[in-house]
């Protein structure tokens, strides 16, 4: 264990605070029931200052429109804490930044990453995810949306169900299959997509925030260059994969979590009731203990992780365990949120698109995604699966009727 | 920059496993169940230098840190080994480093480092103990009485907290006006003892004792994480043998999801423990608070896994044919030694300005 702290690390603290202190005020809200809306001026604005000072896209080399850092574990739990401290947005955290960027660096062709990593980085570009169909969800593999080759084109038809962002994004990161005779996973390919292109209808459905943060998208004749496919035809699967890996950390992100648990500590001393605060009340306090205990465990988990990734080592059973272990335990403190506001905190009154929701409502519309984001990007049952079979080697399930 | 354990770490954690699987069997834990220790162990742990880890070079050791420290202790928690690592490798050789005078140092680290002086302690003035506990002193001489020593096998010295946290006592165990009552613990691989004293002449070591606390929760948790760690491979691997309904019962997803449940929990205490360790050396601010939090979490966990993975071996499981109730004991006991996770979280809220 070494963590001392080099003078590089000690000029990025100095660096920290001063960008604080200067530019400290024009940070946008923090958080709020999962991206629902495209970023304003002010998010965009924030994200150039950060992307400009290192703290967003740090590691995303230069020629990318990033920052060009070499991944440091200590930088970035040294920049989490100081935004984390200050109450400070940590820039946009979409699936477009932490999903497609990383899988275009890892298997993306250089025209691929020259063309959309810097406008996605910066927030100008916003993506959506096209896995989940009406038919296919825990079994995506199942997938049936399809596309032909024409003319140097893809002719997709299908659809595609739960897309969240879709109805304000500008691209969709498709899987569809373009090989019917290859079998389940070798038949499916990973398209890049304007959400402009003719032939794709997107309808929102209501979620039970009470804000449509997820689509129904419909793709009738739709037609997309074959060189928006990344890493080859059937080659699908393995890239969706890829971008798996990076969706379990961002759903399971303990810089998330660690803020949630600030900002949990602050409502319990707040919230009083016949006259004591909650955080003096014994249950209260070792509700929050016990949370702040697990977590304590995922903050240096990830900081391990990102120390072993730095190194180049193989991921393994510790990366399975972060979506499942993460969601369920941001649910939990949202749960605590919750019940600490008590019945006062019952009036809700979300805003459908602009305008920052009050704090309860907040809390609830986080709750209430929470339990969204258990389901969504593999549910907990299908974690499990993953970690019992390919983290702990126990036999696969057994395959049913299926190729 | 390294979040971990580094080369040296490794390869010493290595040397430790290799030493205690050649001579922690069934049959050795059953000895030493019955014979309540295993002196031979612990002399042979000392040549490899266990003894020494948090003892500086100048008095024979080798000068490491609590990260070192936290991971032979999971290393011996993996083997349910019985050593009084917790007393003699840790908190005795801490609470010299920290509160003792240099002539002490002098005297009794070299010797512990050998392996020739061992270390009861009992620290109950500082956990909340639910026995007894208690003490006065009268300028340098001990009275009272206290339960629950812990590492009291073998012991050559006894080393008691005194109430308020801002001394300890040292003693031999066969000093005049000393009472040493053996007691076998949940745990028959770690023996308690009470202690009982009649104004017996004590050596004062003036300081904050709480950081010896700190440091041996740490040890607790690092050890539980290794013992759970063990109990959990265990399970996979039996279950991937046993197999009813004509099939493994690792292929029915109740039992996958159990184990993916119980690693799920276990994996990211592992970083918790390391970071908690390494936050005992610098110091940190937040040391406290983590060792705190990381004993808490880590019973509670252990607890958890001690039960999933018992249930994987079903019948066998129950049973000593395997020998597994070493390891859920060893789970078990360790939650309630120097403060059970309420405790734990009541000092843990202190150390962050909640009162
Ligand atoms: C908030 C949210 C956002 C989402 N965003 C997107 C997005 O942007 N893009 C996208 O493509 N999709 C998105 N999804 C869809 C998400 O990926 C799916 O909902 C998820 O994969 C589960 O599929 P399903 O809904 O069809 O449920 P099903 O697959 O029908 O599962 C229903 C239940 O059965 C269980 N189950 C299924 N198979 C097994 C098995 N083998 N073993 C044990 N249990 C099993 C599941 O755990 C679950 O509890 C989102 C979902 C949510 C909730």
């Amino acid at each position: 264990m070494d963590l001392t702290l080099s003078d590089r690390h000690r000029a990025l603290q100095a660096g920290l605070r001063d960008f604080i202190a200067r530019h400290g005020h024009r940070s946008p809200p923090v958080g709020g029931g999962g991206g629902r809306v495209r970023p304003d001026r002010r998010v965009l604005d924030w994200q150039a200052l950060l992307i400009e000072h290192g703290l967003a896209a740090r590691a995303v080399p230069r020629q990318y429109g990033g920052y060009g850092a070499d991944p440091d574990v200590l930088d970035a739990a040294i920049i989490t804490e100081a935004f984390n401290r200050a109450g400070l947005s940590p820039g946009i955290q979409g699936q477009g930044i932490r999903m497609l960027v990383p899988t275009l660096l890892e298997v993306g062709t250089e025209a691929q990453r020259r063309r959309w990593i810097g406008p996605t980085i910066r927030g100008e570009t916003i993506w959506c995810q096209g896995y989940s169909e009406p038919e296919s969800g825990s079994d995506l593999a199942s997938l049936r949306t399809h596309a032909r080759v024409e003319d140097g084109h893809f002719v997709i038809n299908g659809q595609k169900i739960w897309t969240s962002s879709a109805h304000y994004a500008d691209m969709m990161f498709l899987l569809c299959r373009t090989e019917p005779e290859a079998p389940k996973h070798e038949g499916i390919s990973y398209i890049l997509l304007s959400m402009d292109t003719p032939g794709i209808e997107v309808r929102p459905l209501p979620t039970m925030t009470g804000h449509a943060t997820f689509n129904e998208v419909f793709f009738t004749e739709a037609r997309v260059p074959v060189e928006n496919v990344v890493l080859g035809r059937g080659k699908g699967w393995q890239v969706a994969n890829v971008t798996l890996k990076h969706e379990r950390m961002l759903l399971g992100d303990a810089s998330k979590l660690m803020h949630r648990v600030h900002r949990l500590r602050a409502l319990l001393e707040r919230v009083e009731v016949d006259g004591v605060a909650l955080i003096r009340r014994p249950q209260w306090r070792e509700r929050f203990l016990r949370l702040q205990g697990e977590a304590l465990a995922m903050k240096y988990h990830q900081m391990r992780l990102l120390g072993e990734a730095a190194k180049g080592e193989e991921p393994g059973l510790g990366v399975l365990i972060v979506k499942y272990v993460g969601t369920v335990l941001a649910w939990k403190l949202t749960a605590l949120a919750v019940d600490a506001l008590g019945d006062a905190g019952l009036p809700y009154e979300p805003h459908d698109d602009v305008g920052e929701d009050d704090e309860a409502t907040g809390w609830y519309a986080d709750h209430m995604y929470d339990l969204g984001l258990i389901i969504g990007g593999g549910s907990s049952n299908i974690q499990k699966n993953i970690i019992a079979e390919r983290g702990l080697g126990m036999p696969r399930e057994p395959r049913v009727g299926t190729s | 920059m390294e979040f971990g354990p580094g080369e040296s770490q490794r390869l010493f954690d290595d040397a430790l496993r290799g030493a205690l699987a050649g001579r922690v069997t069934p049959e050795s834990r059953r000895a030493a169940a019955a014979a309540g220790g295993d002196a031979a162990l612990w002399q042979a742990l000392c040549e490899l230098g266990l003894a020494g880890v948090l003892v500086p070079e100048a008095q024979g050791g080798s000068g490491l840190g609590m990260m070192d420290a936290a991971l032979a202790a999971e290393a011996l928690g993996h083997a349910a080994a019985s050593t009084p690592f917790l007393g003699s490798g840790v908190m005795a050789p801490l609470a010299l480093r920290l509160l003792g005078g240099a002539a002490q140092q002098e005297e009794f680290l070299p010797r512990l480092v050998a392996g020739e002086m061992r270390v009861a302690i009992a620290f109950a003035a500082l956990t909340g103990t639910t026995g007894t506990c208690d003490l006065r002193l009268r300028g340098e001489r001990l009275s009272g009485r206290v339960t629950g020593a812990l590492d009291a096998a073998d012991a050559t010295h006894l080393m008691v907290a005194l109430p308020g946290g801002e001394a300890l006592a040292l003693l031999a165990a066969d000093a005049p006006g000393v009472a040493l009552v053996p007691r076998r613990s949940v745990d028959r691989l770690r023996p308690l003892a009470d202690l009982a004293f009649e104004s017996a002449p004590v050596a004062i070591l003036p300081g904050d004792a709480r950081r010896v606390l700190d440091a041996a929760r740490v040890a607790l948790a690092a050890e539980t994480l290794g013992a759970a760690q063990s109990m959990l491979d265990g399970a996979v691997a039996y279950a991937g043998q046993r197999r009813q309904f004509g099939r493994p019962i690792a292929s029915f997803q109740a039992v996958k999801h159990a184990c993916a449940e119980m690693a799920a929990a276990l994996e990211p205490c592992r970083a918790l423990v390391w970071y908690a360790a390494h936050a005992q050396d610098a110091p940190e601010p937040e040391a406290r608070m983590l060792a705190a939090q990381a004993k808490a979490h880590l019973d509670e966990v252990g607890r958890e896994v001690a039960r999933g993975a018992t249930e994987v071996y079903g019948g066998m499981g129950f049973t000593e044919l395997l020998g597994l109730p070493f390891w859920f004991k060893r789970i078990m006991a360790n939650r309630q030694l120097l403060g059970g996770p309420e405790r734990c979280r009541d000092d843990a809220a202190l150390a962050q300005g909640m009162s």
